[in-house]
């Protein structure tokens, strides 16, 4: 028992040594906010940058870095530069808790921003309101995050995907009527929510199977939607999984259309993952609410390559590396729109304001009761490696209302690139 | 394991000469020292400790299981993912945090009996494939059951908000501490008296156990099911501290972490439990910082294993018995 007694001296001193390098560094801002310094805001995020979401979903966080650098170059905002802490969590919720708290309690970061993933982040929502961090576009579109009573503190960035499955649906019911349409989705909130939206244009799905990403193998669920005779497969899946199922299905001599999820949908990432099968992607349909990359002519493309190749070490342009510096866009127009005196509650206060207007397609829907983010999309299908707009954007809400097309253009980002107070 | 199980053997064997403390003192010690440490540490220090705390429940009664009965478990994750999951289930209807964790183990006991009925007929390779597989099931019957246990993304765990004079972090610190220290001090009884020498008959040599007129069976189910009803005491305490429970939280790779963390610790000795529930939290968070150092943080979510593989390569080289059994000061006369 000596042993033991020793045994906890040594694991006493090793805590307190350990904890002797976390101290110092706090706060010299006025406000005395976490992470808000005179000269620097310090914000992180969760991120798969390995593991089974990390196929595309790892180039998200690099973005919002390099758009930040390329704020932090031009001055900052309101004289801060902003610090943007990564931290992998392997798309594992176990691993979102750890990494979130280390974020929270020891790099006392000032907010947690653009945390991706539902099974992850939905861990960590308790966790961020007990500890008053606001909770910043989240990189997913459940509906979990827009619940202003019960999580004051979390915005989403995406369209939610029960607006995203109406909008898909009604495509379908216009281009595929008649035809057998069935539903392949994760088996979670973003598999869940999609199908709701999806069933409450279509009704009930003529067979629905779910998949979850601890399991590479969707082999049975493919061939019970192909035993099923589906001729239309609606796919609410994380890119690597949407090229699983799209190789699997061919495999099997399964041809139906597919209509995949934005978040899956990514062509570049889905091609670099089906290598030589790539030709499979022709023809799918899928939805978007920020510009596409291959469309250089638009403004906010050329603001972000040029981000890209001086910030990003020029990694390859991908709508992820879009919507990154689009996450990271709307963070810097609240940032000004809190004003100098940055406080936690003072960002809240700004992002519920509203009133943004970026990249996207349609504008995003924060106000004091609605914490979604983006009110809808535009439908894209794959020609030629690529995806193309069809038609118009749509817009609709969470619930039972029509889904109406949204007329207003786009507008144009600032000549310097970078949002004005 | 032969290999190892013979050195810790022979150093268990011999007669201890030495004079022990009482179990109560160093609990009562230990009591104290976290106290101190809870209104000391940051926050993050504190939910780490809090995090040892938790780990010491499985790895003390993981390394009784092992080290003093000789049964290898490579599933104590799985039964950590019972006491959670029964812990989760039971919050959210009933929202009894300390009849919660009680149920937790009872459940997580019953679970036990029923491996360590079948472990009991299985010796070397078999046993480890069974409790092997019992690891690898968790997320199947996860997502098998989603409408029960909601697949990957598992379930939330009601919980209400700690006493007002207390932190978050504190009250998760008291919380697993004080159901590690319990643990300790139940382990440290049973093992000091006739069960311990049971355990340990049975593990040297089943034929003179039982000559002997031990029951050879009954004391390995016995030795599984007190181990098993820790292991999910420490899955109760972790479903608690991060509020939620999924099956990506009690992976293959926990029980086998699990099982280095005892063996580097010194298997048999309650003591090396401790240090290997420190190198769990410790470990990996050097690997953090490493990978961080190195500036890809890709590398963090597999340096960690690597990290464990050659801390446990060079403990054996150097200290066979585990890092328990190095006694630096031994010939200095210290007490």
């Amino acid at each position: 028992m000596k042993r033991t007694a020793t045994a906890l001296t040594a694991a006493v001193l090793l805590a307190v040594s350990g904890c002797s390098n976390s101290d110092g560094g706090g706060s010299n801002s006025s406000a005395d906010t976490p992470g808000v310094t005179d000269t620097e805001i310090v914000v992180g995020t969760h991120m798969p940058l390995t593991g089974p979401a990390a196929a595309g979903y790892s180039k998200i966080a690099p973005a919002t870095k390099a758009y930040f650098d390329y704020v932090n170059a031009n001055g900052g905002v309101h004289g801060r530069k902003i610090t943007y802490k990564i931290m992998d969590d392997g798309y594992n919720p176990a691993n979102t808790q750890q990494v979130v708290r280390q974020l929270v309690l020891q790099d006392k970061v000032f907010a947690i921003l653009n945390g991706l993933g539902t099974p992850t982040h939905s861990g960590v929502l308790d966790f961020l309101k007990t500890n008053r961090v606001p909770d910043l576009f989240v990189a997913s579109g459940s509906r979990s995050w827009n619940q202003p009573d019960k999580y004051p503190g979390t915005f989403g960035f995406n369209p939610d995907y029960t607006v995203e499955g109406k909008i898909l649906a009604t495509h379908v019911k216009t281009e595929h009527a008649g035809k057998k349409v069935c539903f392949l989705g994760q088996d979670d909130d973003f598999g869940r929510d999609s199908l709701a939206g999806i069933e409450k244009v279509l009704g009930p799905v003529a067979a629905k199977q779910s998949y979850v990403t601890s399991n590479p193998n969707v082999g049975p669920q493919m061939g019970a939607l192909k035993a099923a005779g589906c001729q239309v497969v609606m796919l609410a899946t994380v890119p690597g999984f949407t090229a699983l199922s799209i190789g699997t299905a061919a495999k099997i001599g399964f041809k139906p259309q597919f209509v995949v999820s934005n978040v899956g949908s990514d062509p570049a990432t889905l091609a670099k993952t089906l290598g030589a099968a790539a030709p499979l992607l022709e023809g799918v349909v899928a939805a978007n609410y920020l510009p596409l990359v291959n469309d250089t002519a638009n403004p906010w493309i050329q603001l972000y390559t040029k981000v890209n190749k001086e910030y990003n070490a020029g990694a390859e342009m991908d709508n992820n590396v879009v919507y990154g510096m689009s996450v990271a866009y709307l963070f810097v127009q609240s940032l000004q729109s809190a004003g100098k005196d940055l406080t936690r509650d003072g960002i809240i206060e700004a992002v519920k304001k509203g009133g943004f207007t970026g990249p996207g397609l349609v504008p995003v829907r924060y106000s004091a009761t609605d914490h979604s983010g983006y009110g809808g999309e535009q439908l894209t299908t794959i020609e030629g490696g690529q995806a193309k707009w069809l038609g118009k954007p749509f817009r609709t809400d969470d619930g039972d209302g029509a889904v109406e097309v949204y007329e207003q253009a786009a507008v144009a980002p600032p000549a310097n690139g970078i949002p004005a107070a | 394991m032969t290999v190892v199980r013979d050195r810790v053997t022979t150093r268990i064997a011999s007669p201890p000469m030495r004079r022990r403390l009482s179990p109560l003192l160093v609990v009562v010690a230990g009591a104290a020292i976290v106290v101190a440490l809870t209104y000391t540490l940051p926050p993050f220090r504190t939910y780490q400790l809090a995090t040892v705390g938790a780990y010491l429940c499985v790895t003390a009664g993981l390394t009784v299981l092992t080290g003093l009965n000789g049964q290898l478990s490579l599933g104590h994750g799985a039964l950590m993912a019972t006491g959670a999951y029964t812990l989760a289930l039971w919050q959210n209807k009933f929202n009894l945090l300390a009849v919660g964790i009680v149920v937790a183990v009872l459940v997580t006991t019953a679970v036990g009996a029923v491996i360590g009925l079948a472990a009991a007929r299985l010796r070397g390779p078999y046993l480890a494939g069974l409790t092997l597989a019992v690891a690898v099931v968790v997320p199947s019957i996860t997502s098998t059951f989603d409408e029960t246990f909601n697949s990957d993304q598992g379930l939330s765990v009601i919980l209400n908000p700690p006493p007002e004079s207390l932190t978050v972090e504190q009250w998760q610190a008291w919380l697993c501490w004080g159901a590690a220290l319990v643990t300790v001090f139940v382990l440290a009884l049973l093992t000091r008296g006739r069960f311990g020498r049971d355990m340990r008959a049975v593990r040297d040599d089943e034929t003179a156990a039982r000559l002997a007129g031990i029951s050879i069976a009954r004391t390995q189910v016995a030795a599984f099911v007190v181990s098993a009803a820790c292991a999910g005491l420490g899955g109760a305490l972790f479903a608690v501290m991060a509020q939620s429970v999924s099956p990506g939280a009690f992976p293959l790779t926990l029980s086998l972490f699990l099982l280095m963390a005892i063996v580097i610790g010194g298997l048999g000795r309650l003591s090396g439990a401790l240090i290997g529930a420190v190198l769990l939290v410790a470990l990996p968070a050097v690997a953090h910082e490493i990978g961080e150092a190195a500036g890809s943080q890709r590398l963090e979510g597999n340096l960690a294993l690597t990290f464990f593989g050659v801390v446990l390569v060079v403990v054996m080289l150097a200290a066979p018995g585990g890092l328990a059994s190095l006694r630096p000061f031994k010939k200095k006369g210290h007490r």
